[in-house]
């Protein structure tokens, strides 16, 4: 744990490859605190993590108070719904004050892109990016890396492919960043309306064929088509998408046997991704979960834990 | 009031003189220029505060902003007239237009009365607001365009704002060529730019942030070149960002149509790379755009596509400014960096002369908005002078501004060129 140094977990695009693998190693050995009788370990005991969130969150939220509770933090959770957001306090105000009560760890969720960054300009207690607007969600992309890792064996070489918004995707932006890395190939798929303008200069495939993509890669991450942007004409009709870039039980019929298939959740089934496929026997969908609870753990840890 | 200018190079548009000349100013006028004028009347009790010595620095005609937001009425803990007025004292300039994006919008002539009333209050620069094309600036109805022009308004312009109907920017440039009164237009289809808060490119992608494509001003651009050829009138097209903008400003000069242009000093020096910390006095409409967009505004500058230089200084409290980059405002302040900014990136990197400059950042303002006797230093007009120190080297600290909101992506930074006097009406506005 020598040459761990930040405070922050804003982004993976800042990390550099040997902090992610820390990370991972760091996960794994988390993971079995878990499917122990008794599923704590003292590592954060007297330490206390806020969790805010600005926008609506089951799986990160729950994620990461438990990976705090069995390190034995204390968490105390703020949603906008229920803070002084709602009597126009700014989150910076909000954030301050938290820290005026000697919390140590900000888990911020914000609609707003770079909230997370404001925050750690002005803050002396670490924050963690738990999602940004369109940004980055850097845990999400670590579970999913670790995932990848402990499936296939190895992450360098192997040909990943996003399908859905990746425009308006953070799980896409954080994933790009740490499999390119880590040494693999991202090929990002889906309709051309929710591209990036200047997606290649990210470094990865475009595709509008996700069966041509399929069949080139070892791993498929189906993201969640969000229903508004039918309304907001980025396209024709929800099952047209479903046709092109749904990944149903026919699509993944023709490929591999051994893809694997992956979702942040939460799912919209027949939509982004058929019933069948979700709960099939590729799909890693809920290992995911699982593993994002050791990922959390690991980060907390790494953040908080190593000064004494 | 008589003021006598000693030693002054004189940099006109049309002609830098080689050697220094004395310049005398009576009754808020240019009295006399020549190789040597000697104190007299009243300046012979050789009172210091009347002479002012120009050795060592470059005399200008005083510089003209077509392009500023004062945010009075409405938002005075923004700006007001009189500290507007003092940081384009202090930034050099001796005449600015004021956009009509106030609240209430300045649509009507008791506002633009009111705002010049405290202009001469204040004393410190010619003010004259600009009248927005439409009521509101809801880009409906149009506004009483000769009474605006009456009560004194040399443009009129729905800033903040693009006049989006065709059909409403087709009458109201009628109408304005009717009463001979220049149009600004503020080029963005905004159902384009849907809500972009950067220039949509690598950054926005990487920021997660909603980008602004490049045609939202284009498109406008090229409808409003069309307007204004097939309605055989001028039209005047504001702060252009783009190289694409450049590029068909430049087509429609060659083919006659009478299209002016504007751009501002972030658009030459900044790309949208300076959004990357989320620092929010890097958001502004039009956003920062590519590095090929810059140059392409610095060669627009150099040829005269892009006629002048404007601020859009657009003041924001720390309070607007100090939220998500999302939801803060757009705009950056500009008076007082401009010269620096444009004598750095611009004289010093040899883009422009001196004698451009002295063109784009008066000659060229005065001759678009029809300022009579402004724009040069020649015996009869206004007594109207910038006096700039060419080779002062100065950083941007955020405590010397004198505009009342601090919002500038400049600040730390090392500049080159500073202004040491201003001029205006014969009287000093501004000193070191």
């Amino acid at each position: 744990m020598t040459n761990w140094k930040r405070r922050d977990l804003l982004d993976l695009q800042s990390l550099d490859k040997e902090e992610i693998e820390l990370i991972l190693e760091t996960a794994k050995s988390f993971r079995q605190v878990s499917t122990r009788d008794v599923k704590k370990v003292p590592a954060l005991r007297g330490k206390t993590v806020a969790l805010l969130f600005y926008e609506a969150s089951t799986r990160t939220r729950v994620s990461f108070e438990l990976a705090a509770k069995r390190l034995s933090a204390d968490v105390i959770n703020i949603s906008s719904t229920s803070s002084s957001s709602t009597k126009g306090e700014s989150i910076l105000d909000t954030a301050l004050n938290l820290e005026a009560m000697n919390v140590d760890m900000i888990v911020v969720r914000h609609y707003s892109s770079g909230v997370p960054n404001i925050l750690s300009q002005h803050l002396k207690a670490g924050v963690i990016n738990a999602g940004d607007g369109c940004r980055e969600h850097p845990t999400q992309a670590l579970l999913d890396i670790f995932t990848v890792k402990e499936k296939l064996g190895s992450v360098a070489g192997r040909n990943i492919t996003i399908v859905g918004d990746i425009l308006h995707s953070r799980v896409a932006r954080s994933n790009i960043w740490g499999f390119k890395k880590l040494g693999a190939n991202v090929t990002v798929c889906g309709p051309s309306t929710l591209m990036p303008r200047c997606v290649k200069d990210f470094g990865v495939e475009v595709s509008y064929d996700l069966e041509a993509s399929m069949k080139k890669s070892d791993c498929v991450i189906v993201l969640r088509l969000q229903k508004e942007r039918q309304q907001d004409s980025f396209l024709p009709s929800l099952r047209e998408y479903a046709k092109l870039f749904g990944l149903s039980q026919t699509k993944l019929d023709k490929a591999s046997k051994d893809l694997l298939i992956m979702h942040p959740g939460p799912t919209n089934r027949g939509v982004e991704i058929g019933a069948d496929v979700a709960d099939g026997s590729q799909s890693v969908i809920l290992e995911q979960v699982t593993n994002g609870l050791a990922i959390r753990m690991a980060v907390l840890y790494l953040l908080l834990g190593t000064k004494e | 009031m008589t003021l006598l200018i000693k030693n002054a190079i004189i940099v006109n548009a049309d002609k830098m003189y080689l050697k220094p000349q004395d310049i005398l100013l009576e009754k808020g006028q240019i009295a006399k220029i020549a190789a040597s004028i000697s104190p007299q009347g009243s300046l012979a009790a050789q009172d210091k505060h009347k002479i002012v010595d120009a050795s060592g620095k470059l005399v200008f005609p005083g510089l003209i902003d077509l392009h500023v937001h004062l945010r009075q009425p409405g938002r005075e803990d923004k700006e007001t007239v009189e500290t507007g007025s003092r940081s384009a004292a202090k930034g050099g300039f001796t005449s600015i237009m004021s956009m009509p994006n106030t609240t209430p919008v300045t649509d009507n002539a008791m506002i633009v009365e009111g705002i010049i009333k405290e202009a001469k209050r204040v004393g410190l620069v010619n003010v004259y607001p600009v009248g927005a094309i439409t009521r509101g600036q809801l880009g409906k109805e149009l506004t009483d365009m000769a009474e605006l022009k009456a009560a004194g308004c040399k443009a009129l312009s729905d800033d903040g704002k693009c006049v989006e109907s065709s059909q409403i920017m087709r009458l109201a440039l009628e109408y304005a060529k009717m009463i001979e009164l220049l149009l600004i237009q503020h080029c963005q289809d905004h159902t384009l730019t849907a809500g972009g808060v950067i220039n949509e490119g690598y950054h926005s992608m990487i920021l997660g942030l909603k980008g602004d494509p490049g045609i939202a001003e284009t498109v406008i651009v090229a409808r409003d070149i069309e307007l204004a050829h097939y309605l055989k009138t001028r039209v005047h097209l504001a702060h252009m960002s783009l190289k694409r903008s450049v590029e068909l400003i430049r087509f429609a000069k060659s083919q006659g149509i009478q299209v002016t242009a504007e751009a501002c000093p972030h658009h030459f020096t900044l790309t949208d790379e300076a959004v990357k910390g989320f620092d929010t006095s890097t958001k502004v409409n039009p956003p920062l755009r590519s590095a090929e967009d810059v140059a392409a505004i610095r060669e627009g500058l150099k040829d005269g596509t892009i006629d002048c230089i404007v601020t859009d200084h657009a003041p924001h409290t720390k309070e607007d400014k100090e939220t998500g980059f999302d939801t803060a405002p757009f705009g950056m302040i500009g008076l007082e960096t401009s010269v620096g900014l444009t004598m750095t990136e611009l004289v010093h990197k040899k883009v422009l002369t001196l004698e451009q400059m002295a063109d784009r950042m008066s000659a060229a303002p005065a001759r678009i908005a029809g300022l009579e006797n402004k724009g040069k230093i020649v015996e009869g007009f206004d007594a109207d002078i910038t006096i700039i120190d060419p080779d002062k080297e100065w950083e941007v600290r955020v405590e010397d501004f004198w505009s009342k909101s601090k919002n500038s992506p400049f600040v730390g930074r090392k500049l080159k060129g500073r202004v040491e006097v201003t001029i205006c009406g014969g009287k000093i506005t501004y000193q070191v």
